[in-house]
């Protein structure tokens, strides 16, 4: 997993909360966008394909593309829809079911 | 179960137009939106902007807050967060809240789902790093979060002020490589006096690239041969312009060439769809006042019904909602005309510019018909090449490539391939898209868990028995 961020934080203000994505403690918004969030700190991928094990990260940010597709407290959901909450365990989805959320 | 007068899918600035001028014209109204506040994609998060933002994003994104503020009215109920995952008989709707499924029932419906980014499948655009343009605004308007040395690449005015408001957040992109060509300027000229009806927008464009052109932006067009490189990250963009090839290096890539109608919701319902050359894309069929072909309660409003930009949408979402309270006996045909007679001059003043940015910033025909190797399937991975051999052996429609190669089947369900697979079917096949088609969509149109439709199987046999 990279680390170094390519996205900025405009105003990094804001009380933040500690959630674990695959292991690593992270320090995000709370109530943000948990795939903004995850950008910002860095993380990348998010997800890889059942089918062939390549990495995929948020594309489209809308809800639509699904490869933001994170597992949160056990089910795998869109990371672009969800709010970033105290202590959320995030994971990649495992491979091979991570297609039929 | 819930029920309404009306139930609005989708809270951008048709729906929230039409909530308000039905609410207004006495009819309950519940609006769903699987985003946390109201705005859609155009407006999203603009009640929390705040100044430096609202800098950056500009005077047409804050138009916005006067369709959120204008929400509460005792007869609408905005549900945020609700995730709509089927629509039945054209008037019930099942949709899931706070981890709970449940039922609304409307004597109308109005499908206000916008638009999603056209796919733009080059090689490598599945790479982390690659995302929309509008995916990078959105990154900017709800979480103040920008990309850094990004490039961005397509054509059409949003990457314009995508750039602009890069350079005004003091992350500028390293280039703008634009796809579109001298010819298609040629060829818009023709349209030039609609779009003098619409100088409006034609001057903001010619601003914005001024603003480019200050911040020192390099600029290419013509581009073609569009590739982003790299192995398990975006790390350059690759393209020819100008009688040579480039390079940039970058681990961001903005992609855009065009918006089109999300249709998915209409289509499960059995909506009819016409394939527009101008738009190139499907649209469904509609009365002028919004009204689904063949479908008596189910209204359509906004980019979901064809490309018009939220000025348009806002006012399709009214003219929906007049005919909807004159269906439904709170207006006369008379007041209902009355009313909409300036909605309708005004849509036509925001139509005017379309052919001519139809026809200036067309989609990268590279994107249209993609390389053999090119990813056509975001989900399943399954290549253009992959989608010709299966026309070379018979195959004519999309739903036929679910069999050959689970095409459309991942999560998004076509979303990002449908429009690609049509293109590539017609041309194969030497058929047009009408006759090619597109995906039958079924529900569920998001995903809902077990447990979920358990509970709502539960739910609901409680009330039969009460």
């Amino acid at each position: 997993m990279k680390t170094a961020s390519t996205f900025r934080d405009l105003d990094p203000e804001g009380p933040r909360v500690r959630v674990r994505f695959s292991g690593r403690d992270l320090m995000l918004r709370e109530g943000g966008n948990l795939a903004a969030e995850l950008l910002a700190a860095g993380v990348t991928p998010f997800r890889r394909t059942p089918v062939s094990g390549a990495p995929r990260a948020p594309f489209c940010m809308m809800g639509a593309c699904f490869d933001c597709l994170v597992e949160i407290d056990g089910v795998t959901r869109q990371a672009c829809l969800c709010e970033v909450g105290a202590g959320m365990e995030i994971a990649m989805p495992a491979a091979g079911r991570d297609g039929d959320a | 179960m819930r029920e309404a007068d009306l139930v609005i899918l989708g809270a951008g600035p048709a729906g929230m137009a039409a909530a308000r001028t039905a609410a207004e014209a006495g009819l309950s109204v519940v609006l769903l939106d699987e985003q946390p506040r109201a705005g859609g994609q155009i407006y999203r998060d603009v009640e929390r902007a705040g100044e430096r933002r609202a800098e950056i994003l500009g005077a047409d994104y804050l138009k916005g807050a006067e369709l959120v503020s204008d929400l509460p009215h005792p007869n609408i109920r905005h549900l945020a967060g609700a995730n709509a995952w089927q629509v039945e008989e054209g008037r019930r709707v099942a949709f899931t809240l706070d981890g709970e499924a449940e039922l609304i029932e409307g004597r109308r419906l109005l499908i206000a789902t916008g638009a999603l980014e056209r796919p733009m499948p080059i090689p490598g655009w599945t790479l982390p790093g690659v995302m929309t343009a509008g995916a990078a605004q959105i990154l900017l308007k709800q979480s103040g979060i920008v990309c850094e040395g990004a490039v961005l690449a397509g054509s059409g005015p949003l990457l314009y002020l995508v750039a602009a408001q890069m350079c005004r957040a003091g992350t500028p992109p390293l280039a703008l490589v634009e796809t579109q060509t001298f010819s298609d300027r040629l060829a818009a000229l023709r349209h030039v006096g609609g779009a003098l009806r619409g100088w409006q927008a034609l001057a903001k464009g010619l601003g914005l690239l001024a603003e480019l052109r200050r911040a020192g932006v390099r600029r290419y067009t013509s581009a073609s041969e569009l590739a982003v490189e790299g192995g398990s990250q975006a790390q350059a963009l690759s393209f020819a312009a100008g009688g040579r090839t480039h390079r940039i290096d970058c681990s961001t890539v903005l992609l855009h060439h065009g918006v089109v109608p999300n249709t998915q919701a209409a289509r499960s319902i059995g909506v009819p769809h016409r394939w527009d050359e101008a738009q190139r894309a499907f649209l469904p069929e509609r009365d002028p006042w919004g009204r689904a072909a063949g479908l008596e309660t189910v209204f359509i409003a906004g980019d979901g019904s064809g490309i018009g930009g939220a000025g348009a949408a806002a006012l399709a979402g009214r003219l929906a909602a007049l005919a909807i309270a004159c269906d439904l006996g709170r207006l006369s045909a008379g007041e209902r005309d009355r009313a909409a007679r300036p909605l309708q001059a005004a849509l036509a003043r925001e139509l005017a510019v379309r052919p001519f940015l139809d026809r200036a910033y067309p989609p990268f025909a590279g994107a249209l018909l993609p390389g053999d190797d090119t990813l056509v399937c975001r989900c399943e991975e399954v290549t253009a090449g992959d989608i010709r051999r299966y026309a070379s052996i018979g195959c004519l429609g999309p739903n036929q490539t679910k069999a050959f190669g689970r095409v459309g089947m991942g999560p998004c369900q076509g979303r990002y391939c449908g429009l690609t697979v049509t293109e590539l079917l017609a041309d194969a096949n030497g058929r047009s898209q009408d006759e090619t088609g597109y995906y039958r969509i079924r529900p569920p149109l998001k995903p809902v868990t077990l447990g979920e439709l358990a509970a709502l199987a539960a739910s609901q046999s409680k009330e039969t028995v009460e």
